[in-house]
Parts: structure tokens; C-alpha cells; sequence
């Protein structure tokens, strides 16, 4: 049984956190400030660095990991992951669909 | 901006119901209905009952069964709203009738708003409140107090609806709104915003139910209840309280944005600015294909207890049964299309969305199944809770097969939007969740009350219900088929006139039904001492709920029950050890009233019909009150009372000397005086 | 099992209570994740018809013209300043430290989430003075609501962090306090620790979501 994490191991996973949060918006923020990069190249690191950043959070500030004791939430989060993933998608999926169907194409 | 705008905001003398008779005569029955109730509180010098014992009650099951006062009323609003539809339509051949196409609207569109949110939700609301937290040997849910608030945040939506009969007009958008038609542009009474109020209201509490319920079953269930011991009822209730928890949020965006249309002019939904109704039809649909699996689940729950308990048999099939209830909660997310095959997407989409409709027939069809199943060999009385299920049985399966042929895109392009759609899903609703909320409300009356409703009214209106149901509805099948479109005030076609004259029987038929549940009830009070079962268990029930006193002390066990199986009371019964003594009493903690529910209903009322009227500081108020009332409730330091040891130890031995002076009947005597509650279990 | 293992609940932990508290501590944040959970598919819809409305502009302003990335990013980095501070307020609470150490770091989240709403009016203010208001298209009624949302609920979380500085204030976080009135005086410190790491999850969630709308509302728009 391991003992109860101390104030400076807890205030680490902050730190961490806040390093890495940090990190990965600037990243984001640099590369539309700059745009070193192409459009399409530049939306594909952002939208991988936030989810990242999204996994940091739920790590580093929400304490939530593999741990048996976490699984309750785990799934909790994960079952709701998929439902938004069903209605976002689906709902992109149809807008798309109606969307070719109904107006000219650009050619 | 003029005082009287400042004040009243859009309210002025046109406002009152005198546009036709039947609209006074509507709100006047409002407005006396509610004189009477508080004249007659006053007489009976019982408004300080009504608040300790009822108002601020956090009782799960006090809570519960003002959910289902709820249901009842609006039921008998709405039904009323049915037959005279009906009626119209009888009528209207060829000629105008007696409704102007306008107020044929509004009667189309609060019948649908308050059969889903405010008479099918609080009627399964409630008999899960009830009744859940007693099969899983709780003291009650997780959070009485915001169990309370739900029910003030249903109160006020059904009380804005009422409201709506008496200042303005409602909207005649349908139950489901959409847009473009209740934009600002073409809708710019109050109608439709009473209508986003209402739901909003209601939404919101519906959310935080299926929150609550949802923890109640994950955290709160006796020792030993595991999850594949939990009796079928809670499985469903799980089920459910998981759908609104996901599904009321695209309802509250639908709305919300369409609110944002109303009052701040954006451009969502409009024709113009860029907006796109399809998003609304989407979002709302998102929300509405699960909203018909919360309805129709607990009825599938209820169902479960009543074919077992009624068979003197376990179920048959339970794991199938229990893989069947979570594969049609998560099918549900998936299958929202098919209310809009025809919106324009291509058939790829379609096809997708219709093959998915199609299996969740599947699961379904395993329940059917298994319910028969069930009956099989079993010691079966047709007692009223398992007519309303044979009558669910037969009458469910046809709806759910008139659901597989419109589940195909190519039928559906046939008739959609025509009256055959308003078959399908009658077929579905009335004989799914209001037969199985009133198999509910008969199977679950003797626990709240202590004692039974009387058989014979019973069966009357149970025929009465079916028979109603059958000639009101099966006509519309052939008028679809025919061409009859949907929401039609009067027509031409001759062919249309003999059905509309049966369906509009039928509706008579229904509402006769609805008198004769009143007649019932009347008779059951009168009679209520030949009724009487004060030793809990009338049915030879199966499960926790039976094997406390009707009605159920507030605390609902004097010790928590060990459970370890499934059908946890049946067991001890066949061990015959029904009753086992406790070894010691303890104190009981339950949470003290509050009056934090009140408080958030009035609340709701104000900014509702504040927003509505454009009466602005009415809404902010409201608002501010909410807050402020959350806020005061924090700093409340005692919200737990001690019932001792000693009072505890001395009810339930009260309960336990009546157990042993009263005669044990076996299930000939079901239905007769002798029937005090306490069952002589049957061998099958 | 020992007893600590048991001694569980979702997420964060403050953890010293007994069996019963901790009972209660689960069902209340178990009840909270429930509600994150529902309020994140909220967020979810209203990315979505930000997503199919993004080129809705009806011939009006379009995100080049509206946004300022210098303001996306203090905002950013506000926020982000603030969940960190409030994970050092449940810190210094959890382990005891100076109740003026809690309401200084309960304090300056309040400050810095202040200090984020006061960009977020001036953004929506100059939005709608460069002819870009809520009424103007589809694009910018989207983003009214989507970003709306999230500061309607930052501001709930601000009117939170008030109540609970004053309820910190008024009953203390320290279970040892007072030894007299202890088990009365325990259960409103329970009370106050639980509603502490609600807020904290809260406050927290809020910053995820604004993961969501600088990186696709704000970046999205300004990509080039």
C-alpha cells in the first residue's frame, strides 16, 4: 500500500501540467502568429495539440488515470466520449451529405 | 419605452382567452380549478400540511408521487385537447367545424408538449422515484434535496402551460417547434416562447433527475446488491437516467438557440443571415430518438415486475433481458435520422440510419420474448397491472412492426407527414408507456397507500383504455395510407369521413377511460378500508419494495436488507424467512425538509413567464432569486434529523406484531377483503 | 482491501474523512462528473453548429476581421494561470496550510478569471463594433453562443469562488480546529472540502473546454 502522496509530489503534477499546457498552446498560438507551416499542416498540429493538452488536463489537474481506483469516472468519461463522437459525427456526417446535395459544387 | 412596457412588458388586454368559447371556457375551468384548490385548502385549513408534509418534503417517495399528481393532471388536459381534436376532424368534412385553424394549432401543439414533458416524463419521474430506491434497499436517492428541485423545475413548466391557457396564446409550432416557422418572422406572439420556457424548465429538471438516479443506483444499492442482482425495473431506470443525463443537452441547445433567434436576433435558423433550419431539426432529434427510449424504457421495467410477480415466476431470460435494456439505450444514440428521411440528405445516410432503426427491433423483440416466456407454466392472474401488459403485448408488437416499415426510408418518403406516422408512434406511446405507468400506478398504489384500487374499475377502464386506443388510432393507419396529412383542421376527400367518425369514437371511448380511472380512484378511498394492506406485500411480490409496511415508513427500512440473489424478497419468502428480525435498531439520519425546491419553482415561473412577456425585471428576479436560493441553502448548517433508535425499534415492531395477527391468503384471495398484505407464497 | 483503497473517489482528492464521509464525498463527485459529463455534450453540440455554421457569413465579417490573437492568447494564458492556482488552493487546503494561504490562491483565481471575462466582453464588444454583432450572420451568432457559454459559466464559477472564500473564511478548512463542537464542526468542514473539490473539477472543466475554443473558434479562424 503506498503511502499518500506528499504536498511536493502533488504540486509536481501541477507544475508538469502547467509546463506541458503551456507549452502545447504556445506551440499553437507560434504557428498561427508566424505561420511557418502550411494551413492544412498548421489545423492538423493544432487540433493534435489540443488534444493533448485535453489529456494533460485530464491527467495533471483533474487526477485522472489508469488506476483501478479512477475507473468508475474513466468510463464514465469514456462512455460519454463516444456519445459525443456518435452525435458530432453524425450530425457532420448528414450536414455533409445535404449540404453536396443541395448546393452547386464550386466548380 | 411607456411605464406600462416597463411593467407588463407584452402582457395587455388582448392577452385574455376571449378569441373563442372554448378558449374561455378552457381557462375559466383553470382559473376555477384553481380557486377551488385554494378555497378548499383554506377550508380544510391544510395549507401548513401541504408545505411541511408535501412542499418541502425530500421524501423520495412524497417526491414521487407529486410527480405523478403532476402526470395525472396534465394527462387529463391533454386528453381532453385529443378528443376535441378528434372531434374536429369528425366534423370538419368538407366544412370548417367548430376550431379555427389557429387555435386547432395550439391544441396540436400543447397536446404533444405536455403528453411528453409534463404527462409521460413526471408519470415515469415519479414511479422511478418511488419505487427505485426501495427495490434497491436505499433510504432514499443520492440527493434528496435536488430530487426536490426537479420536481419545483417540472411544477413550474407544467404551471406556464396552465398559464398559457389564461394570457396569450400558445404556439402552434407543434410539439417539436421547428424553425423557420417559430421564428420571430412568422411566429411573433408569445406562443412559442411559452413553449421554450416550459421545456427549458422542464429540461433542466429532467437532467438533473436522470443525475441523481443514475448515482442513487451506483452508489446507494444494499449490501450485496449486486448489478446482475438488481431486479429488471432498476435496470431500466439506469438505463434511462443515463439517456436524459446525454440526451436533454441538445434539447436545451435547440432551444436556447432558437431563444437566441427570438430575443437577440441571431441568425441560426432563419432563412436569412446564413442560418440553417437543419441544424435545429437535427439537434432537436438528437435529443427527441432517445427522449422515446426514456419513455419507453421504465414501462419496459415495469412490465418486467409485472409479468413476473403476476406469473409467480422469476423472469425468464434475465441476462438477455438486462444485455437487451443496455443495447437499446446505446442504440438509441444512433438512429435519430429516421425522423428526418426526408430533409435532403443522400441515401447512403438514409440507408445507414434505417438499418440501424431496424435493430433495435432486435433487442426488442428479445423482450417480447421473454416476457412471454415468463407467463409460460407460470401461476398467472389477470389481475389489472397484467391486462394492461397482455393489452401492452399484443398491441406494442403491431406498433413496433408499423416502426420497422417506416424505419425503411423508401415507405417512409410514402407517408410521412401523414396521420400514419400519428399512428405509429400512438401505437407505440399509449399501449408502451401509458399502459405500462398505469399498470404502474395499480401494481404500485397499495405500497404508497395502503391499500388497493378497486379490481372492477379497473378492468373497466383497462377495456376501455384498449378498446379507445384501438378505434381512435387503427383508422389513422388507413387515413395515412390514404394521404391525410398530418395536424389537417378540415378536407375535401369523402373517402377520409367514415374513418375520422370511428377514430372520433374511439377518443370518446378514451376519454370515458380517463373518467373511469377518477371513478376509480373515488371508489378505492371510499372503500379503503376493505382495501386495506397494511402488511405491505398484496401481489406475493418478488422484490424489496413488498417486504416493508404500505405505505413504507419515511426512513423505508428500520434496517438496511442483505441481499443475495436475485428476486432478494422471493428468496427469504421460499426460505421462509419473510421477516427476519434485526438484532438491533439504530438511528436513522434522513435529510430535513427544505424549502429550496419552493423556492426554485416560484423562481422558474417568474423568469419563465418574465421572459416570455418581455417582463424584464420579472425575469431577472426570478433569475436572482434562483441564485440566491442556492446560495442561502449552503449556508444552512443542519440538514439532517435523527430519528432514534428507540422510535425506529417501536414502528417496526408495530408493523411486526400486525404481520403476525394477520391472516396469510394465497392468490385465489388476491383480489378479495381478506387480502391484508401478507402473502402465503405459492410452490410452481 | 485496506482502508484507504477503499477510501476512494473520482478525480481529485482531499482525503482524510471516515468511511461515512467518504461515502458521501463519492456520491457527490461521482454526481458532479455525471453533470460535467452532460454539460460537456452541451459544449460538444454547440462546437458542432459552430463547426457546420463556421462559413456561414452572409456576406459579413469573417474571424480574419473579427478575432484578435493577441487577446485569444492573454485569455489563454489567464485561464490557464487560474486553473493552476485553484489546483494550489485545493493543495493548500488538502495539506493544511494557513487558511490565508487558501483564500490567497482562491483570490487570485478569482482575479485572473476576472481578468479573463473582462477580455472576453472587451473581444465581444469589439466584434460587434467592427460590424461583426450576434445578429450579423450565422458565423457570428455561433460564436457568440459557443463562446457566450463558456463565460456565462466562468462567471458562475467566479460567484462560486466568492461563496466559497467566505464559507473558507467563515467555518475554517481544518478538520482539528476546534476541539470543542468537533463532530458538528467536522461534517460543515467536510461540507466546505467537498463543495471545494467540486468547484476545483468545475473550474478545471472550464479550462478544457477553452482548449477547445481558442484552438478551433480562435486559431481555426485565424490560420492562414
Amino acid at each position: 500500500m503506498s503511502k499518500a502522496p506528499g504536498y511536493r509530489d502533488e504540486l509536481r503534477s501541477y507544475v508538469v501540467g502547467i509546463v506541458l499546457a503551456v507549452l502545447l498552446s504556445g506551440v499553437s498560438f507560434a504557428l498561427v502568429a508566424w505561420h511557418p507551416a502550411s494551413l492544412r499542416t498548421t489545423l492538423w498540429v493544432i487540433s493534435v495539440a489540443a488534444a493533448l493538452q485535453a489529456l494533460v488536463h485530464f491527467r495533471c489537474f483533474l487526477h485522472i488515470d489508469l488506476s483501478r481506483q479512477k475507473r468508475d469516472d474513466l468510463s464514465l468519461i469514456v462512455f460519454s466520449v463516444l456519445v459525443i463522437l456518435l452525435m458530432v459525427g453524425g450530425s457532420f456526417w448528414i450536414y455533409d451529405s445535404q449540404m453536396s446535395l443541395m448546393q452547386p459544387s464550386a466548380a | 419605452m411607456s411605464l406600462w412596457h416597463a411593467l407588463f412588458g407584452k402582457l395587455g388586454y388582448d392577452a385574455l382567452p376571449f378569441y373563442s368559447a372554448i378558449a374561455t371556457g378552457a381557462a375559466s375551468m383553470v382559473v376555477i380549478g384553481a380557486l377551488v384548490t385554494v378555497a378548499g385548502l383554506t377550508w380544510f385549513g391544510a395549507w401548513g400540511t401541504l408545505w411541511r408534509e408535501w412542499l418541502t418534503s425530500v421524501d423520495h417517495k412524497r417526491i414521487g408521487i407529486m410527480y405523478v399528481v403532476i402526470a395525472l393532471v396534465m394527462l387529463s388536459r391533454a386528453l381532453i385537447e385529443g378528443c376535441l381534436m378528434r372531434a374536429q376532424q369528425a366534423v370538419a368534412y368538407d366544412q370548417k367545424g367548430f376550431l379555427t385553424p389557429d387555435h386547432f394549432s395550439q391544441l396540436f401543439s400543447t397536446h404533444g408538449t405536455i403528453m411528453i414533458f409534463f404527462m409521460a416524463m413526471p408519470f415515469l419521474i415519479g414511479v422511478i422515484n418511488f419505487v427505485m430506491p426501495l427495490q434497491i434497499g436505499a433510504r432514499d436517492v443520492s440527493f434528496p434535496v435536488l430530487n426536490s428541485v426537479s420536481l419545483a423545475l417540472t411544477a413550474a413548466g407544467a404551471a406556464l402551460l396552465m398559464v398559457s391557457l389564461c394570457l396569450g396564446k400558445f404556439s402552434t409550432g407543434g410539439w417539436s417547434g421547428y424553425p423557420p416557422y417559430t421564428e420571430i418572422a412568422y411566429s411573433p406572439g408569445v406562443g412559442v416562447d411559452y413553449w421554450i420556457w416550459a421545456l427549458s424548465l422542464s429540461s433542466i429538471g429532467t437532467t438533473m433527475t436522470g443525475l441523481n438516479f443514475a448515482v442513487t443506483i451506483y452508489k446507494k444499492r444494499a449490501p450485496g446488491l449486486t448489478l446482475m442482482r438488481m431486479p429488471l425495473f432498476v435496470w431500466a431506470a439506469l438505463c434511462t437516467a443515463i439517456l436524459m443525463v446525454f440526451a436533454m443537452p441538445p434539447l436545451t441547445v435547440a432551444t436556447s438557440l432558437l431563444a437566441l433567434d427570438r430575443y437577440a436576433g441571431a441568425h441560426f435558423f432563419t432563412n436569412g443571415g446564413g442560418g440553417n433550419m437543419m441544424n435545429y431539426v437535427n439537434l432537436f432529434w438528437l435529443f427527441g430518438h432517445p427522449e422515446v427510449y426514456i419513455l419507453i424504457l421504465p414501462a419496459f421495467g415495469v412490465f418486467s415486475e409485472v409479468f413476473s410477480t403476476f406469473s409467480a415466476k422469476a423472469l425468464y431470460g434475465y441476462t438477455s433481458l438486462v444485455i437487451a435494456v443496455m443495447a437499446i439505450a446505446v442504440l438509441s444514440f444512433t438512429v435519430w435520422l429516421h425522423h428526418f428521411f426526408t430533409m435532403g440528405q443522400g441515401a447512403d445516410v438514409n440507408s445507414a440510419f434505417g438499418i440501424a432503426t431496424m435493430l433495435i427491433g432486435i433487442p426488442t423483440g428479445v423482450k417480447i420474448y421473454d416476457w412471454i416466456a415468463t407467463m409460460y407454466r407460470g401461476r398467472v392472474r389477470f389481475s389489472v397491472p397484467l391486462l394492461y401488459a397482455l393489452a401492452f403485448l399484443i398491441l406494442f408488437a403491431v406498433g413496433g412492426l408499423s416502426g420497422i416499415l417506416l424505419a425503411n426510408p423508401g415507405v417512409d418518403y410514402q407517408v410521412h407527414n401523414t396521420v400514419f406516422l400519428v399512428a405509429h408512434f400512438h401505437n407505440v406511446i399509449i399501449p408502451g408507456v401509458l399502459f405500462g405507468m398505469l399498470a404502474a400506478y395499480h401494481y404500485w398504489f397499495p405500497k404508497a397507500f395502503g391499500f388497493r384500487l378497486d379490481e372492477r374499475w379497473g378492468r373497466i377502464s383497462c377495456a376501455l383504455w384498449t378498446a379507445g386506443f384501438l378505434l381512435a388510432f387503427m383508422p389513422l393507419y388507413v387515413l395515412g395510407a390514404m394521404g391525410l396529412p398530418r395536424r389537417t383542421v378540415s378536407y375535401t376527400e369523402a373517402a377520409y369521413h367514415p374513418w375520422t367518425l370511428i377514430a372520433a369514437g374511439g377518443a370518446a371511448l378514451l376519454f370515458a377511460a380517463l373518467a373511469s380511472l377518477i371513478i376509480q380512484l373515488v371508489v378505492s378511498i371510499r372503500h379503503r378500508a376493505a382495501l386495506a394492506v397494511p402488511a405491505g406485500d398484496p401481489w406475493d411480490g418478488r422484490n424489496l419494495e413488498w417486504s416493508v409496511a404500505a405505505p413504507p415508513p419515511e426512513y423505508n427500512f428500520a434496517t438496511l436488507p442483505h441481499v443475495d440473489g436475485i428476486d432478494a424478497f422471493a428468496r427469504r419468502k421460499s426460505a421462509h424467512d419473510a421477516y427476519p428480525a434485526p438484532p438491533a435498531y439504530e438511528d436513522i439520519e434522513i435529510p430535513r425538509p427544505s424549502a429550496l425546491g419552493p423556492a426554485i419553482g416560484i423562481a422558474g415561473v417568474a423568469a419563465g413567464f418574465g421572459l416570455t412577456w418581455h417582463i424584464w425585471w420579472m425575469a431577472g428576479l426570478g433569475l436572482l432569486l434562483a441564485i440566491g436560493a442556492v446560495i442561502a441553502r449552503s449556508f444552512v448548517r443542519e440538514t439532517i434529523e435523527v430519528i432514534d433508535a428507540a422510535t425506529v425499534a417501536a414502528e417496526d415492531r408495530a408493523w411486526r406484531a400486525l404481520l403476525a395477527s394477520e391472516p396469510a391468503v394465497d392468490r385465489d384471495a388476491e383480489c378479495a377483503s381478506a387480502n391484508r398484505g401478507l402473502a402465503l407464497p405459492e410452490a410452481v | 482491501m485496506t482502508a484507504s483503497a477503499t477510501r476512494r473517489h473520482p478525480g481529485l482528492n482531499l482525503d482524510h474523512g471516515d468511511e461515512a464521509a467518504q461515502l458521501q464525498t463519492e456520491e457527490l463527485m461521482f454526481g458532479f462528473w455525471i453533470f460535467l459529463m452532460s454539460d460537456l455534450v452541451l459544449f460538444a453540440l454547440l462546437f458542432a453548429t459552430f463547426g457546420t455554421l463556421r462559413h456561414a457569413l452572409a456576406g459579413g465579417p469573417g474571424p480574419q476581421t473579427l478575432f484578435e490573437l493577441g487577446s485569444a492568447a492573454k485569455e489563454t494564458a489567464l485561464l490557464l494561470a487560474s486553473s493552476f492556482t485553484f489546483g494550489l488552493a485545493t493543495l493548500s487546503m488538502k495539506h493544511e496550510h494557513a487558511t490565508g494561504a487558501v483564500l490567497g490562491w482562491m483570490g487570485l483565481t478569482l482575479l485572473l478569471g476576472a481578468g479573463f471575462l473582462g477580455l472576453e466582453v472587451h473581444d465581444f464588444v469589439s466584434m460587434t463594433d467592427k460590424g461583426g454583432g450576434i445578429d450579423r450572420s450565422a458565423f457570428t451568432a455561433a460564436t457568440f453562443a459557443l463562446v457566450g457559454t463558456h463565460g456565462l459559466h466562468v462567471t458562475f464559477g467566479s460567484l462560486w469562488i466568492v461563496v466559497m472564500m467566505i464559507q473558507v473564511g467563515l467555518i475554517g478548512h481544518r478538520r482539528d480546529d476546534s476541539p470543542t463542537h468537533a463532530a458538528g464542526r467536522r461534517k460543515l468542514v467536510d461540507r466546505v472540502h467537498n463543495r471545494m473539490l467540486r468547484l476545483a473539477l468545475f473550474w478545471h472543466f472550464l479550462d478544457i473546454v477553452w482548449i477547445g475554443i481558442f484552438s478551433f473558434v480562435y486559431l481555426g479562424g485565424l490560420a492562414r
